[in-house]
């Protein structure tokens, strides 16, 4: 039997028992063990990716027990892709931050590092798993490790920030665990597949519309779709940034993944767009999101701040995108989870650069970022551009499906939502750009400020140029992703 | 009326946890002290335990120990009866519930901890005034 779904989301776990006991011993070590159990997890994601890409979806049994009673791994080509980026991410992060990590909170570093994998091995679980109970332990523990680290970011409002999201958050784990408790009681089983399966004889039945309701509200708080998502911008503006760096790209997108899970593979497409009508109401929702957040965007003065906000517009772009109830719009949605968990990641590895060097992020301490850091900005350019939706970046592609799909759904108001917002976000990043480029550094008191060079250390700008070279190769290759995994899983 | 209160009576745990629920989502959302809000949170998580906990008992059975026990020979020669035990499964996953719950409210009231040594106050509209003067300051 082949192990490597287990040692996917095991190896970050006992890494985080390894680098905690590591920590008594010597502080540095505890990243060195993350470092090493992270590689090992994304060396395992992508064995798992080619095995499911040439034999097809593999299922693991926790323990040796069948399902439904065991647990089960269920890995198809969607989680498998979802996995490659999770930990693909986490791993380049570690690289990335750790130089932040030092400056931000060094004295906690150690225990940084253990919630750090924890929180990853929470991550690949939800991906992982095929058991709708197992998902809302993980989705639990995911939420337990980044409250804390949220609260280990800036000293006077963080744990303010935390705080609120941890209201938030357990309402919205409390009602997807609530929809699990109803389909257990229609269907006796909590395993996906077998689930679905039951739920083919008794799609009429209320309990089945109330904990399909309660599941899909549950994971619209978590995932921070407008008007549920108060606490993302202040909870990832305040968290440190090594943190916020791997949060933003990936906690909302392993959500709206959660969502796609649900509807595909538990509900069913035909149930969701056929039986319930529900799906207009939906898209409306998205398109208020993405205009909702691409115009608050443009009224924050911190660009952390307005980077949360683009979050909350690019969920209305998945969430719309998979309730077009078309496989174009679907495709959309599922390519987005990648592109836009690159291009955050990207963007947001930039604004460490920035803070690592500079320490503020306000718009007016940006002043001639271009002549100090130009490295960096030229990241954090093509991922703006991406997001933007420029080709051959990957945000055009992912964006050009879900417009398709919206034409093809005749859903008019969402494409013209998509085009308003790439509008306002080419706004939103050239005010950026401007600033960053025309204004002369106010600060420091140089001679010929201009000239100077203080660049980020070398990892951080290798960890950015890499994540960069993989926003246009996703964009050169989304024909190949798209063929070669979201239309055979679509099928 | 008459029909709905038979349907009350019948499905009255439902009732139960949904009145439960609103109770700890009203604390949540209208109390200004941040304590009384994470017991409105306990509250509200306790309620879906013990919907869950409900949901597992039958009528007329008994707790699910079969009889004679490991390797005896009377558990295998009776007919075991689904219908005579309660349904442990619910039970079980809200233990894991518990567990998930209890270390919410621990990470939530360390938060607590922390914001009451930064601002000497938990009332809500106070924090906010501090919170904003700080902002002023600097």
């Amino acid at each position: 039997m082949n192990n490597m779904p287990a040692i996917l989301v095991l190896a970050p776990l006992l890494g985080a028992f390894f680098a905690c006991l590591a920590a008594w011993i010597q502080k540095q070590l505890s990243y060195y063990i993350a470092l090493a159990a992270m590689a090992v997890s994304c060396f395992a994601a992508v064995s798992v990716l080619t095995d499911v890409i040439t034999s097809g979806t593999m299922q693991y049994r926790m323990a040796g027990w069948a399902p439904p009673m065991g647990i089960e791994l269920r890995i198809d080509l969607l989680n498998a892709m979802v996995l490659v980026l999770i930990s693909a991410i986490a791993f380049v992060n570690l690289v990335a931050s750790v130089k932040n990590v030092e400056q931000e909170i060094s004295d906690r570093a150690p225990s940084f590092y253990v919630m750090y994998l924890l929180f990853v091995v929470g991550l690949l679980g939800v991906t992982a798993t095929g058991d709708l109970f197992n998902l809302y332990v993980l989705i639990e523990i995911t939420s337990l490790t980044s409250y804390t680290l949220i609260a280990l970011g800036d000293k006077d409002r963080a744990p303010l920030a935390a705080l609120n999201y941890i209201f938030i958050g357990v309402i919205g784990a409390s009602f997807y665990l609530l929809g699990v408790g109803y389909l257990y009681i229609t269907t006796g089983s909590l395993n996906m597949a077998d689930v679905a399966v039951i739920l083919k004889g008794i799609q009429g039945s209320s309990a089945v519309l109330t904990a399909f309701i309660l599941c899909i509200l549950g994971v619209w708080i978590k995932m921070a779709l407008f008007p549920l998502h108060v606490w993302l911008p202040n909870a990832y503006a305040f968290a440190p940034v090594g943190f916020a760096r791997v949060v933003a790209p990936l906690m909302t997108k392993v959500m709206v993944y959660v969502m796609v899970r649900l509807m595909v593979t538990v509900f069913g497409l035909e149930y969701i767009f056929e039986t319930l009508n529900l799906a207009d109401a939906v898209v409306w929702l998205a398109v208020t999101a993405i205009l909702a957040g691409a115009f608050t965007a443009l009224f924050q003065k911190d660009l952390k701040k307005m980077l949360a906000y683009i979050i909350v517009c690019e969920i209305g772009y998945m969430v719309g995108g998979a309730w077009l109830g078309n496989s174009l719009g679907m495709t959309g949605a599922i390519l987005h989870i990648l592109n836009d968990g690159l291009m955050t990641f990207a963007l947001f590895l930039a604004v460490g650069n920035i803070i690592y060097m500079r320490r503020q992020t306000a718009f007016s301490d940006l002043s001639g970022l271009f002549a100090a850091m130009p490295w960096t900005m030229a990241g954090f350019v093509l991922a703006g551009l991406s997001i933007i939706g420029v080709p051959p970046t990957c945000g055009f592609f992912s964006k050009w499906y879900l417009v398709l799909g919206a034409f093809e759904a005749g859903a008019y108001h969402f494409a013209a939502a998509l085009i308003i917002s790439s509008l306002v976000c080419a706004v939103l990043f050239f005010k950026v750009f401007e600033i960053c480029f025309f204004e002369a550094d106010s600060g420091a008191g140089d001679h010929n400020p201009a000239k100077v060079i203080t660049e980020a250390p070398v990892s951080m700008l290798a960890s950015l140029g890499l994540v960069s070279v993989a926003i246009i190769a996703a964009g050169i290759y989304a024909g190949t992703i798209v063929d070669t995994i979201i239309l055979p899983f679509l099928q | 009326m008459s029909d709905i209160l038979p349907l009350i009576v019948a499905k009255y745990n439902f009732w139960l946890y949904i009145i439960l629920m609103m109770i700890g989502l009203y604390a949540m959302i209208a109390k200004n002290n941040l304590m009384k809000k994470l017991v409105g949170m306990n509250i509200f998580q306790t309620a879906i335990i013990l919907f869950y906990v409900s949901i597992g008992y039958k009528h007329g059975a008994t707790i699910p120990i079969i009889q004679g026990g490991h390797g005896g020979h009377s558990a295998h020669d009776a007919v075991i009866h689904a219908a005579d035990y309660i349904n442990p499964l619910p039970h079980v996953l809200m233990l894991t519930a518990i567990v998930v719950s209890v270390a919410t409210f621990g990470v939530a009231m360390a938060l607590c901890v922390r914001i009451y040594q930064r601002y000497q106050t938990l009332e809500e509209d106070e924090l906010r005034m501090r919170v904003s003067e700080r902002i002023t300051h600097e």
